[in-house]
């Protein structure tokens, strides 16, 4: 990059657009931005930084998902790149997207099935969680963890497939 | 009082809930490879992830209140058991799964409730943090209770082994529950609750789910003390021992 170019400051599309293609390392089927965990952009004249929301405070994908963030802004040449773990508010399953809740369907993992609040925490109404393939309701929890902190494991009771669920939280 | 003093405080109350949170971790990734079912095995191995990154959030905060640059890697792995301000439940030994079970279940019926109200703490920082475990801890607690209520409510030699750990991890919890001058310092200067006022409701949703598990509430009054002051019970140094030895024997080494 030249110096008239540096001097530019990029604008948050610009690089909203530049990382939209960056996938979650565990779950590859949807992008950082399916997952709503960009939380904000910063441009300056003296470099880019942008937000990142953890999933879970233990998700071993956090550091690489930061890693592939400042990989892709070095690579486009933006002035100094960084992250920042932003904490508040949590990240909730209510800012996975549409076009992320089709995407985990299509891949075989059932979507969050309601808001994360407190109440469909403890479980209070029986959510109705739907078999991925044949999207059958009739579903049993085999467990309420899975291959990753994000996920239940379940089957259903129609077609028999084993499937996950990505939890509400 | 000056900031100085301020943040040693501030420090020491940080520690404390990272050192709960790292301890716990340690303890629950034991269990990986040795659960008594493939779910509860994939269970306790989330729990423990949970856990160890609360742990780093904290100490990485703790780290920049002391303001002398150590690292959450330093503060984890570089102090002694002296040094530790874990109480003493968490340090218990795994025993057998329902020990564990029981003593994930004491402790977190107090843990969500302390972090309840860390999530409305004037230090932002330390909200922020709370906010985010508070979702993972409540999850943690609905199977820990499920557990113990399967356990007690279940056959004669399941329901004796519930009974037995909590029982013997019963003289453990009193410690959680009692404010001692940092714990009083933080209340006072709206960091954290009194801990007291957790303790009635600590009390009844143990009782609750006791009942439910047609399981005795132990009758000792007496309460074992001395985790927060770091004087700990002979199993904490070697779960440092395990948890430490890379570093100690290979200082720095990275992979």
């Amino acid at each position: 990059m030249n110096a008239a170019e540096a001097q530019t400051v990029a604008t948050e599309e610009q690089i909203r657009a530049d990382l939209a293609d960056l996938r979650d390392p565990e779950i590859p089927i949807l992008t950082l931005d399916d997952l709503g965990i960009i939380r904000w952009v910063r441009a300056t004249e003296d470099g880019v930084t942008v937000g990142v929301a953890p999933t879970y405070t233990g998700c071993p994908a956090t550091e690489v998902i930061e890693a592939s963030v400042l990989e892709r802004l070095r690579q486009r040449g933006y002035p100094n790149p960084a992250t920042e773990r932003v904490l508040a508010p949590p990240w909730t399953t209510d800012w996975i997207s549409e076009t992320g809740r089709a995407k985990l369907k299509d891949y075989g993992i059932a979507p969050p099935a309601a808001s994360g609040s407190k109440r469909a925490l403890f479980g209070a109404p029986a959510v109705t969680v739907r078999c991925p393939r044949c999207d059958s309701g009739k579903t049993t929890r085999v467990s309420e963890f899975g291959s990753t902190p994000c996920k239940a494991s379940y089957k259903c009771d129609d077609c028999l497939e084993p499937f996950e669920y990505f939890k509400c939280i | 009082m000056t900031e100085a003093t301020n943040n040693e405080q501030l420090f020491e109350y940080v520690v404390r809930i990272a050192d709960n949170a790292l301890v716990t971790g340690q303890r629950l990734g034991e269990w990986v490879g040795h659960g008594p079912e493939l779910e509860e095995d994939l269970a306790l191995a989330n729990f423990a992830l949970d856990y160890i990154g609360q742990a780093r959030a904290l100490y990485t905060y703790a780290g920049e209140i002391e303001g002398a640059g150590r690292s959450e890697d330093d503060l984890a792995f570089l102090r002694d058991s002296h040094e530790f301000r874990n109480v003493l439940l968490v340090e218990q030994p795994n025993g057998d799964f329902a020990q564990t079970i029981a003593r994930q279940f004491l402790f977190e019926a107090y843990y969500l409730r302390l972090l309840d109200a860390l999530a409305s703490s004037n230090d932002e920082r330390l909200a922020a943090i709370a906010a985010r475990a508070v979702k993972e801890i409540r999850y943690h607690l609905r199977h820990t209770r499920q557990w113990v209520i399967r356990l007690g409510d279940g056959t004669g030699e399941s329901q004796r082994r519930m009974q037995d750990a909590i029982d013997r991890l019963w003289q453990y919890t009193g410690e959680m529950c009692t404010a001692d001058d940092i714990d009083s310092w933080a209340a006072e200067s709206g960091i954290g609750p009194v801990p007291e006022s957790l303790r009635d409701d600590w009390n009844a949703f143990v009782d609750d789910a006791l009942s439910e598990a047609t399981l005795a509430r132990p009758g000792n009054e007496w309460m074992a003390s001395g985790g927060k002051e770091g004087r700990h019970t002979e199993h904490h140094g070697y779960l440092l021992a395990e948890m430490q030895f890379l570093q100690r024997a290979y200082p720095n080494s990275t992979w």
